[in-house]
């Protein structure tokens, strides 16, 4: 038998029909829905005068739209006080109704970020094709899952068939081989891989992640370096099935129970690519060379070391980047050959679907912990992904640690990554955020993005600027 | 879906890689729950000198003159000449609904984005893959000489140039025949419902968890 990626295994056991074409029929496991990207397709459905396919596959939950005051989350859809994200948040959840979707509404205590939410409630499974109406579907590829964003005409053929149209991908490897430095996480791994690659270097491409590196780390750091995969161009990112993934996935509520449980273990210990399987592309990254990383620019490729500088035109690789860097130099109000840690910050935001699960708090709280945000930051807002990371926090008193430091501590949702709710940038702001995406308005208008991980938007919160999170004393 | 056969028209060109979804519709407009109405909102930051409200009367807002689609010489172009990597970032279907709003039935460009790229063919629009350097010569051409147009005929494939030269260009089997014949891919799908139930009973039996 031919030797298999992870990748070929997920296709193979999908694969309902292969057309002469070069097309596929792929059977989807799982679909989650939200709010923005999911009315037209419901609407498409009843104009077709067409039912969902299988209703128990499909999970909503609102995330994109909804406000993280507590003010405004107290009375549900009533409370909203933007009356245009009020309307697409009560026509999902009347389409869910209407449609018989399970939908974990604003005032439930499981709704959050569908990334968030789908791994935490076991509704994301290894071995499963997973899609939503979301780039950032990647993630669920933590989970030795085949997950793909897709757009909203999907949303309505997989709602319709259970099926999406599909041509294989090329397979690509990331091997990460080493150990982590100490306070170098995933988000600082998948920056510094897209830094290597560009932001189209996985167009058209499967991307595992692999290496000893990525076997060490824990589930919340593989779903941070997946999601990330499609600022890479990938629009599937992988780890490997192991004993991490189980230990993360037994007991939630979706999971296989008793004697399924076995059954899965035994069927899911498959989920990774033989040994002599051959991918179209393999990249080498040595993890000891990773450092804490910060994006400079208007595209996650623009990106580097926290000890770095903004590079110079010279650096440049040709004529398109070099016009890249200028428009980049402009926008972001920096100048070539400034040093990263010279670059002040009017924002914090911790939060989204990369950066927003417990561990990630934790991190930002253990810098946080005796320390005050500078008082240049005009605000820092600390945002879990969903209502179970926030309550989970609590318990821990993470939520006090980030209060006491000055930080605000909010409701679960998308909030700041792509501002829209009112949680967003004035024009000209530094934001160190824990985000995706440092696209031009991408958090505001005019705002200027700095993604980091975690610990490090926490650093910059107390210094006002960004240093290294390598240098803070942490408590312990 | 309406149906792609040929099309003529004016060449806008974009001369900048990796054009995120962001930037062709930006957030606050993925707010509406319908499938139309994006197009006065298409480079709604580049296009505009002030900040885009969803909802608004775009009429009195002040056009930033230096925007390409706001230069004369490029009103009513229904082809877009581009870089690569266009439409990469947020998996957002309005991005190429708003395009096709604005009137664009045609992007040229080295490469696209891969759920940007597939959402366009749902929608009657048609991306083209082109080399950088028949792209570079392109542009030079669209930039010297002012109403220069094009037709795309996409049933023999290729790009008809002024001077009657051809440019030919890949497409995928399958997709052409859908916008060639606005077909609807669910119906088509759905002639295959017995092969798709045929995997669920297949799939329950191996792993019962699913369903």
């Amino acid at each position: 038998m031919t030797a298999k990626t992870l990748y070929d295994k997920l296709w193979d056991s999908h694969l309902v029909k292969q057309r002469d074409d070069g097309t596929a029929l792929i059977y989807i496991d799982r679909q989650l829905l939200h709010e923005v990207t999911s009315p037209q397709a419901f609407e498409g459905l009843r104009i077709a005068a067409r039912k969902p396919w299988k209703l128990s596959a499909n999970l909503a939950t609102p995330d994109h739209n909804v406000p993280t005051t507590k003010t405004e989350r107290t009375v549900g859809i009533a409370g909203i006080q933007d009356p245009v994200s009020k309307i697409q948040v009560q026509t999902l959840d009347d389409n869910c109704n209407e449609f018989g979707i399970t939908q974990f509404d604003m005032m439930d205590k499981r709704q959050g970020i569908v990334h968030v939410v789908g791994p935490e409630q076991g509704a994301t499974l290894p071995g499963m094709t997973v899609v939503c109406g979301d780039s950032h579907t990647a993630t669920h590829g933590a989970f030795a899952a085949l997950a793909h964003g897709i757009g909203t005409s999907e949303v309505e053929h997989v709602l319709a068939t259970q099926c999406l149209i599909q041509r294989k991908m090329k397979n690509l490897l990331i091997n990460v081989e080493g150990t982590l430095g100490e306070g170098i996480t995933g988000k600082d791994v998948v920056l510094h891989v897209i830094g290597v690659i560009g932001t189209a270097g996985g167009n058209g491409c499967a991307m595992e992640f692999g290496g000893s590196a990525i076997r060490s780390m824990s589930m919340e750091g593989r779903m941070t370096m997946c999601n990330m995969a499609i600022e890479a161009g990938a629009r599937v990112g992988m780890v490997a099935f192991d004993q991490i993934t189980a230990d993360y996935v037994k007991g939630r509520d979706f999971a296989p129970k008793g004697d399924h449980w076995e059954m899965a273990l035994e069927q899911w210990a498959d989920l990774v690519s033989d040994e002599d399987a051959v991918f179209d592309k393999v990249v080498e990254i040595k993890a000891e060379d990773i450092k804490p990383q910060v994006t400079w620019g208007t595209s996650p490729e623009m990106v580097t070391t926290v000890d770095g500088f903004v590079p110079t035109l010279e650096d440049a690789k040709d004529e398109v980047e070099r016009s890249g860097f200028e428009r980049a130099y402009k926008y972001m109000g920096l100048e070539p050959g400034q040093a990263i840690t010279d670059i002040n910050l009017d924002r914090v935001f911790i939060g989204s679907c990369t950066n927003s699960r417990i561990e990630d708090l934790r991190a930002a709280a253990a810098v946080a912990k005796g320390n005050k945000v500078a008082d240049s930051v005009i605000q820092a807002l600390v945002v879990p992904g969903s209502g179970l990371v926030k309550e989970q926090a609590e318990k821990e008193g993470l939520d006090k640690i980030f209060i006491e430091a000055g930080f605000e501590w909010r409701e679960p949702g998308c909030s700041m990554c792509l501002a829209m709710n009112a949680d967003k940038l004035g024009s000209g702001e530094h934001c160190a955020s824990t985000s995706n995406r440092n696209f031009e308005g991408r958090q505001g208008y005019g705002g200027r993005t700095h993604l980091v991980s975690p610990a490090m938007a926490a650093a910059a919160a107390i210094a006002g600027h960004f240093v290294d999170v390598r240098q803070f004393e942490l408590v312990k | 879906m309406k149906a792609f056969v040929k099309q003529s028209g004016i060449v806008a060109p974009m001369d900048r890689a990796n054009i995120d979804t962001d930037m062709i519709i930006p957030k606050q407009f993925l707010k509406s729950i319908k499938r139309s109405g994006f197009g006065p909102n298409l480079f709604d930051e580049l296009r505009y000198l002030d900040e885009g409200q969803p909802d608004a009367d775009n009429s009195g807002r002040p056009l930033n003159p230096d925007f390409v689609l706001n230069q004369p010489r490029y009103q009513g172009a229904s082809i877009l000449l581009t870089r690569e990597n266009f439409g990469c970032g947020s998996s957002r279907e309005h991005a190429p609904w708003a395009l096709e709003d604005f009137g664009f039935q045609v992007i040229i460009a080295s490469s696209y984005a891969d759920i940007f790229f597939n959402n366009s063919f749902k929608n009657g629009l048609l991306p083209i893959v082109l080399d950088e350097a028949i792209i570079d010569g392109l542009f030079a051409e669209v930039t010297a000489t002012e109403g220069y147009e094009l037709t795309v005929d996409l049933e023999n494939q290729n790009i008809v140039k002024p001077n009657g030269d051809l440019i030919p260009f890949e497409v995928d089997a399958f997709r052409k025949h859908c916008l060639m014949n606005g077909l609807d891919d669910i119906g088509l799908t759905l002639q295959d419902a017995d092969d798709i139930t045929a995997y669920e009973v297949k799939r329950k039996a191996s792993s019962p968890w699913l369903f």
